[in-house]
This record gives C-alpha cells, structure tokens and sequence, in this order.
C-alpha cells in the first residue's frame, strides 16, 4: 500500500512540474514578446517627430526623417497588393469551387503551401534574374513583383479557406433558382467569403510591408525623393538595414524610429484583420 | 468533416455543371469563368518550377566552373575567384538545428498550455500573442539582436556559459569562445523565438483534433494531465506534430534578416558556437549587391538554389505528413 501511494506522488509529483514547465514557457514566450517591443518604444519613439514624416534620409551627421522610404514603401505595397490580389483570389477561387476533380488542384494547393514558407530571399535573387538582370538595373518595378509574388500565395490560401466555409446549400439554392455557376461564386460565394477574404489581404500586406530580404536585389535602395518606378526606391525596410548596420549614432535612432513605425503598422493591421474576421464570423 | 464536405461539394458540383438550360450564354460565361481561375492557379502551379529553372540557369557558370566539388568545397575568397558552399550550408544547419532544440520544447509548452491548462478567457489573448510574435518583421528580431540581446548576451549570459559548460567532456568545446555577443549561438537563440509561432500553433490546433473520448477515457482510468498528454494526445498527434516541426525548420532555414544582423559574416567554419559564422541566406544579404563579376554572382546565385532546394524537401515533408494526419483524422471521424 505504501509502495502504491509512493507510485501515485510520484506521477502527481512528474505531473506538477510539467505542467510548470508549460506555464513557464507561456511566460518565457510573453517575455520576449514584452521586451522586443519594449525596446522599441524605448528607442524608438523619441525620435518620431513632424521631421520624420516630412524630411529625406539624411547623411550620417544630419537631421533627416524617413519620408522617402516611407513613400517608397507604400508605393511597393500598394502595388505588389494590386497584383498580387486579384491573381491570388482567382487561383483560390479554382482550388475552392472547381477544384474537386482532376490533378491540378490538389497540386496547386501543395505548391502554394510550400511558397507560403518559401524563403523570402530566394524570391528576390529568382526576380533579381526575371526583372533586374534581364533589364540590366535595379527597379522599383522589381520590387513590387517580388513583394506581389509573397502576397499572392497568402492571398490564394485565405481565399480557398473562406470560400469552402461558404455553406454549399447557399450555392445549391443559387443553383435551383437557375443561376449559372459563375454568377453562383460571383454573387454568392464571394459575398459570402467578403470578410474572410479581405482579412487575408490585409494580412498579406501586413507580411510584406515588413519584408526587407526580397527588397535587396530588386528595388535596391535610395537616399533620395523618387516615385519613379523604373529606378532603384528606397523603402523603409531596406532603409533600417543600412541604417542599423552601419556606426553613426544619428543613423541608429532613425532605424529604430522607422523600427517602431514599421511594428506598429503592421500589428495593428494584424489585429485589426483578426477582429473584422471575427466580428463578422460570429455575427 | 472535410471529407464530408468535399462529397458534399461534388454533388453540388455535378448539379451545376449541367448547363442551367436556358442559355447557350451562361454555359459560355461559365467556361470562360472556370478557364480563368484555372489559369491563375497554373500560374500559381508554374511559380515553384519557374523559380527552380531561373535559379538553375543563373547557377550555370558557377556550376560550370567548379562542378559538384562547390558544395563540398570550403573555399570563398573574391579576390582569386575561388568559391564553395560548405560554410554557408554548415552554418545555416548549425544555426537551425540550435532553434530546433530549444525552440521545439518551448513550442510544446505553449501549445499544451493553450489546449490542456489555460482557463477559457485566456485562450484567445494567449493565441494573439503568439501570433504577434509572429507578425513581428525579422528585421526587428535582428535589430533587436544586435541592439539589445547581443550585448546583454555578452555581458551576462556567455561568461556564464563559458566557464559552466566550457568544461563539459564531450561538448564542451562548443561553448568556449571570447564573449562577444554576435555568432551561431546567438543567431541560433532568436530563430528559436521566431519559430516559436510557427511551431506552437500547428501543435495547437492537432492537439485540439484529439477526440474528446480518447482524453476522456484516459482521464477515467486516473491518468494526470501530463500522462494524458504524453500517452494519448501525443501518439495521436505525432505525425502532425513533426509536420509543424518540419514547418519551423523550413522557417528557420531560411530566415534571412534576423540571422544576418547577429550572425557576424566570417566565412568560417568554428568549432565553437560562440563564434561568427555565416549562413546562406545570410551571405546572400550582405554579399550578392557588392558581387562583382559572373561567377561571383552565380556562385551566390546557386547558393540561393541550394537553399531553396533543401526548404522545399523540408516543407514538402512537414506538407505530406501534416495531409497524412487530415485523412488518419477523416477516417476515424
């Protein structure tokens, strides 16, 4: 009897601490979380100013703002979503309403997954072949296709998930009434599948207005004011990179203030996606 | 439930493709409106093998200059135009492997804190979290490496390391090294942060497709939380749980800007951990816009193959594994 009571502390004993463990490494992941935006407030938010919004990057040594890459970043996001939407909701729109027969679509859907975790470099360097060294400079045309080809697999996923949520008696009762199939997904499923949809592109965008890696070798970089899009654009990814890597403290404090700029757009338009999905999904 | 729903949808589907009778019109719009969808998705399809074949012909020169020998070759220097892959790849493993084996228990950890132990209000902030830690762009993760966890990491932690686990037998010449904040370790240490996300939530959601039943009957014989976690929900996740794993590692294989601020760019094979070192994507970022001349460039270039190569066998093995648990699922429900 004895012995039994020792086996059962002991289980209660292994329980108790692995269930600490858990807890503790809940803790661990939130403290980190903590600390990395901690840090950017701490240096980053000094620095935001009116100059920020309103100056070109400087030279090390002088004041500046940011306005140059923010402007180059918007116009390549922009765009890289103006692209990337439509093919992406096309493509998705196949895999969840045609896609019950034949090869294609079970193959596709395999492929987008594995781009979805495909190294966001290697998107770069295969643009950096497509539209930079075929055309023999950098652009800012280049940039946007390779942040369009990031959003485009996102873009493709979300849309399939929404539209199998749609009921299909929705699309049998559109179909009774004698509506052809593409009125069906046109009026139906789409508008169903709206919110879900449009969450997914604003995660999409949420992705890439942070990407830097694919920005590299495609739209490469620019101290100056440009909107052409056939020449190298700053954007403000790229511009923290060079920034924090190189040893001027005036340099620094811009990186970090473009730092904390770039985090809180993009978790805001993380948080915000998630609450209209959920705003509507429960309605 | 999927399966169930896809018959479903056949059935929708083989009601509708009749033409809806009227019309010779609606059948026409709806070929033309089926053909384009299925072109965007070839497109889609064509992407992942246009990648390969554009990366594959811009490797041609260095490929025709070195042979095979540039993966087993250690060499990297511009000035003699003598290049080889073996730092970048060791590097790039090394450093993924250390995000492996301490970010795998830590996802774990979450995920079975969010399933089995969180009260219900929790549940949604704690999911939020995690996935802010993975909406943060790398290139914070790497600032902030630089900024703050190097220094700190030189200052507190590595000397610590050095003289505790300096002395191992066996292993102990990985921890030994001067203190300097950026290397493997470090590099290694913030992609564990960064697939923490990844990771944890495949977890969480396979762990919440155990039958209820199984946990139940578990629970009835007296198993603890923990014993019906390793000896129930466990065994009947684990195919899911190596997908996510899988999934983790295809992130941090290849995560590019964090890994390149704190890995220090020493093309260098260490013994030690604490030492500055290179991996492939990295190498791309600080190397391929100064690359002067062809095979140069196409010796970055196939790097970026190479990469690409090795994510795709991960990811298609943590994708398989993951589609083989959704059927084992679809069968029993």
């Amino acid at each position: 009897m004895s012995f039994n009571n020792r086996l059962y502390f002991q289980r209660r004993l292994v329980n108790v601490i692995n269930l600490s463990i858990s807890m503790f490494t809940v803790v661990v992941a939130l403290f980190f979380l903590g600390w990395i935006l901690y840090t950017l407030f701490l240096n980053g938010f000094h620095g935001i100013s009116a100059a920020t919004f309103t100056k070109m990057t400087p030279p090390p040594g002088s004041a500046g703002g940011l306005v140059n890459a923010i402007m180059g970043s918007l116009l390549m996001v922009s765009i890289a979503t103006l692209i990337g939407t439509p093919v992406g909701i096309l493509a998705g729109t196949y895999l969840a309403e045609f896609g019950q027969t034949g090869w294609l679509a079970p193959a596709t859907r395999f492929i987008n997954d594995i781009l979805l975790s495909a190294p966001s470099i290697v998107i770069g360097l295969f643009v950096y072949e497509l539209a930079v060294h075929s055309v023999g400079h950098f652009s800012a045309w280049a940039g946007a296709l390779a942040l369009a080809l990031i959003v485009l697999p996102v873009v493709v996923r979300t849309t399939e998930n929404m539209l199998q949520l749609v009921p299909s008696s929705l699309r049998e009762a559109a179909a009774a009434l004698g509506a052809p199939q593409w009125k069906v997904v046109m009026m139906i499923s789409y508008k169903a599948a709206r919110a879900g949809i449009m969450t997914g592109v604003l995660l999409a965008i949420a992705r890439v207005f942070g990407e830097t890696a694919p920005l590299l070798f495609t739209a490469l970089n620019n101290q100056f004011w440009s909107t052409n899009m056939e020449g190298p654009m700053s954007s403000l990814a790229v511009i923290i990179f060079q920034f924090a890597m190189s040893p001027y403290k005036d340099w620094h404090d811009l990186a970090w203030s473009g730092a904390l700029l770039i985090t809180l757009f993009v978790l805001g338009l993380n948080i915000l996606a998630r609450s209209m999905f959920k705003n509507t999904s429960s309605n | 439930m999927n399966v169930a729903q896809s018959t479903l949808d056949q059935v929708v589907l083989v009601e509708q493709t009749k033409p809806p009778g009227d019309t010779d019109k609606g059948a026409l719009w709806d070929s033309i409106f089926r053909n384009t969808t299925k072109f965007f998705a070839f497109l889609v399809f064509c992407l992942l093998f246009g990648i390969m074949l554009t990366l594959f012909y811009g490797s041609l020169p260095a490929l025709k200059t070195f042979g095979f020998s540039f993966i087993t070759s250690d060499a990297w220097n511009p000035v003699t135009v003598q290049f080889g892959a073996k730092v970048p790849i060791v590097g790039t493993l090394v450093t993924s492997a250390i995000a492996m084996l301490i970010g795998i228990p830590l996802s774990f950890g979450i995920a079975l804190f969010i399933t089995e132990l969180s009260p219900k209000w929790l549940k949604r902030p704690l999911g939020i979290a995690v996935e802010l830690l993975a909406g943060v762009p790398s290139i914070i993760y790497g600032m902030w490496g630089l900024f703050v966890f190097a220094p700190f990491f030189a200052d507190n932690i590595q000397p610590w390391v050095n003289d505790n686990m300096g002395n191992l037998p066996g292993i102990g010449f990985l921890f030994q090294g001067p203190p300097m904040g950026i290397g493997m370790l470090t590099a290694g240490l913030i992609l564990a942060i960064m697939v923490i996300p990844f990771i944890a939530s495949v977890m969480r959601d396979v762990f919440e497709i155990v039958p209820a039943m199984h946990k139940e009957s578990a629970y009835g014989l007296g198993a603890t939380t923990w014993e019906v976690v390793w000896k129930v929900v466990l065994p009947y996740t684990k195919i899911g749980v190596v997908g996510g794993i899988m999934l983790g590692l295809g992130r941090a294989l290849g995560e590019t800007m964090a890994v390149t601020f704190v890995i220090g760019n020493a093309h260098d094979i260490s013994t030690s951990l604490m030492m500055p070192g290179n991996t492939i994507s990295s190498a791309l970022a600080n190397e391929f816009t100064e690359a002067v001349g062809d095979v140069y460039t196409s010796s970055l270039i196939t790097l970026g193959l190479l990469l690409f190569v090795i994510t795709f066998i991960v990811l298609a093995c943590s994708k398989l594994l993951l589609i083989k648990l959704a059927q084992k699922e679809g069968k029993q429900s």
